[in-house]
């Protein structure tokens, strides 16, 4: 199956330039990263804060170009300027703050907003939004103002639009940060069912651990490098590794390695708590 | 007695088509020397409620005592009061606008009329209070990370010497790390200067894991006041007001239901472990 994002030694320097525009220094915020996703995978990349996530997101549709290296989105080389559209048509992007994604003054029209800039005909933007809002559960707020709906409701829109767009991969940075809980698990759910419905490419980009024990693969990023992955499972086995690049893993896998170090033997990698109570009480009908 | 809030209501564009009323009848008592959490989904009334606590907003009815005074009494030092509660915003790197961070610091000191020594010397204090190295003293705030930057703008508001230290989602947004570091941090500071803090949040596991006494709001209203592990008792009700309880709590009920003998008022993951291997050894 064709990899839907390809990177080889994907490296990218920010330049620091003083007022006469010469570069007073660079600093490496990507290094040398390769990646292969999969069309229809869902991917979530975890990294303490400055590691490089949201750097490499914003390679992904070509907001940033690679320093060094080259990166293909659906097969097109993102420096190769006259597929620049067609790149980010493939790969749309969720940012953390709703309320900066979101123009128009009702919920279909903002939703609309990208189809209509591609050129899609008037009757398959109405169509196309009808989709997309479906798709995110939130068609009865077709009409509603954006700015009367909650931080997951808002952020569900920002999907719809990006989801108009038909692309083939949505990449999502940090689109929970700012929810309540609630929001959260709305968000969250909307894009799994969008992965799981219309087979979508997913990369989340988040700090909430509970958020991606469902990925097929969790990518872990640590000075501009990919230094752990795997699934979820193989990637939360390491507690003390993770912990090292500031990072934490879900509680029940947490109580499980406290349990572990008091002697407790409990297999690795347990990541809900449906699956502690199973183990444990393996544990003891062992005994 | 630090803070008193008796019959308090507020009324956002009151007597237009917008009016909505945001808090409702609110009667809480804040001692000095507490560590509070207040949660609630978004829209229940937490920010509301906190920016009462030092005059930024003023009730629509009811009264806010702070030390016993009335602060909407005419002749109450209200700039006084708000130098003593500190408010530290929903991200408050976005409020840095000196050119170092050293600078920064000390706009609030000497806004309070202190020279510039003393600003100073309280700057050097609360950045030391905060952790933040003495490297980057003289960096724009610009050219620190998301933590540094948090760290900077809660030791602008320490630098004033409050006793009372509210913090909105002071985590939001931060790697699991950089969020234990600040929590780790605000706890110190509660321990050592004996200030009062009152912390806003959306994660059930930080609250659980920090604070004494747990205020949730729910539509302008409080809808539980309490001890972490009798507020977490009431998770279904939580969950219906678009709450939670930590993950442990959810994992002692699911112990439960399969027959385990544990408490299930377990809200840390130390707690929780705890109880798992009591029971084991019985």
């Amino acid at each position: 199956m064709l990899n839907i994002i390809k990177a080889r030694k994907v490296s990218y320097d920010y330049l620091k330039i003083d007022d006469e525009g010469n570069v007073e220094s660079s600093s490496r915020a990507v290094d040398g990263v390769d990646l292969d996703v999969k069309a229809g995978d869902f991917v979530a990349v975890l990294g303490h804060n400055g590691s490089g996530k949201s750097t490499l997101a914003k390679h992904i549709n070509a907001i940033l170009l690679p320093t060094e290296g080259t990166l293909y989105v659906d097969g097109k080389d993102t420096k190769d300027d006259s597929k620049l559209w067609e790149i980010r048509q493939s790969a749309g992007m969720v940012f953390q703050n709703p309320d900066n994604q979101i123009i128009g003054s009702v919920v279909d029209e903002d939703v609309g907003f990208g189809p209509e800039n591609m050129g899609v005909p008037q009757q398959e933007i109405w169509e196309r939004v009808e989709r997309s809002l479906k798709s995110v559960g939130m068609w009865e707020y077709r009409t509603a103002s954006p700015n009367k709906l909650s931080g997951g409701q808002k952020q569900r829109v920002a999907i719809a639009g990006v989801v108009a767009m038909c692309p083939k991969c949505i990449v999502l940075d940090e689109p929970t940060a700012m929810l309540d809980p609630n929001g959260r698990k709305e968000v969250i759910r909307t894009v799994r069912e969008l992965n799981r419905t219309e087979h979508v490419t997913v990369i989340l980009i988040t700090h909430y651990m509970e958020e991606v024990i469902d990925a097929d693969r969790v990518i872990v990023m640590d000075q501009g490098r990919v230094v752990m992955q795997g699934t979820p499972r193989e990637v939360f086995s390491h507690v003390e590794e993770l912990k090292r690049y500031r990072l934490d893993v879900p509680q029940a896998t947490l109580v499980a390695y406290e349990l572990q170090k008091a002697g407790i033997s409990l297999p690795d990698g347990i990541l809900t708590n449906e699956e502690l109570v199973q183990a444990l009480a393996e544990y003891r009908d062992r005994q | 007695m630090a803070i008193r809030i008796e019959n308090l209501n507020y009324v956002y564009s009151a007597g237009t088509a917008f009016e909505r009323q945001a808090l409702r009848e609110i009667n809480l008592t804040i001692p000095d020397d507490q560590f509070i959490g207040i949660i609630g989904h978004t829209g229940s009334g937490k920010s509301t409620l906190i920016q009462h606590l030092n005059g930024l907003l003023r009730a629509t009815s009811g009264a806010v005592y702070y030390n016993d005074k009335n602060i909407y009494e005419e002749g109450f030092d209200m700039k006084g009061m708000r130098s003593k509660v500190g408010l530290v915003f929903q991200y408050p790197e976005h409020q840095l606008f000196e050119s170092d961070v050293f600078t920064d610091v000390c706009f609030g000191p000497k806004n309070q009329g202190l020279s510039q020594d003393e600003a100073e010397a309280r700057a050097y204090e609360a950045l030391k209070l905060v952790g933040l190295k003495e490297k980057y003293y003289k960096s724009s705030p610009f050219e620190l990370s998301g933590g540094q930057k948090r760290r900077a703008a809660i030791a602008g508001i320490l630098a004033m010497d409050p006793d009372v230290l509210v913090l909105d989602e002071p985590t939001a947004g931060l790697d699991p790390r950089g969020r234990d570091d600040i929590l780790d941090q605000i706890e110190r500071l509660h321990k050592e200067k004996k200030i009062t803090v009152i912390l806003v949040s959306h994660s059930m596991e930080d609250v659980a894991r920090y604070v004494e006494r747990i205020i949730v709001m729910n539509k302008g209203q409080v809808m539980f006041d309490d001890v972490p592990r009798e507020v977490f008792r009431h998770y279904k009700e939580l969950e219906s007001v678009g709450l939670a309880a930590p993950q442990v709590t959810y994992l002692m009920h699911q112990l439960q239901e399969n027959g385990w003998d544990v408490p299930d008022d377990a809200t840390t993951v130390e707690e929780a472990a705890d109880a798992i291997i009591q029971c084991l050894k019985r």
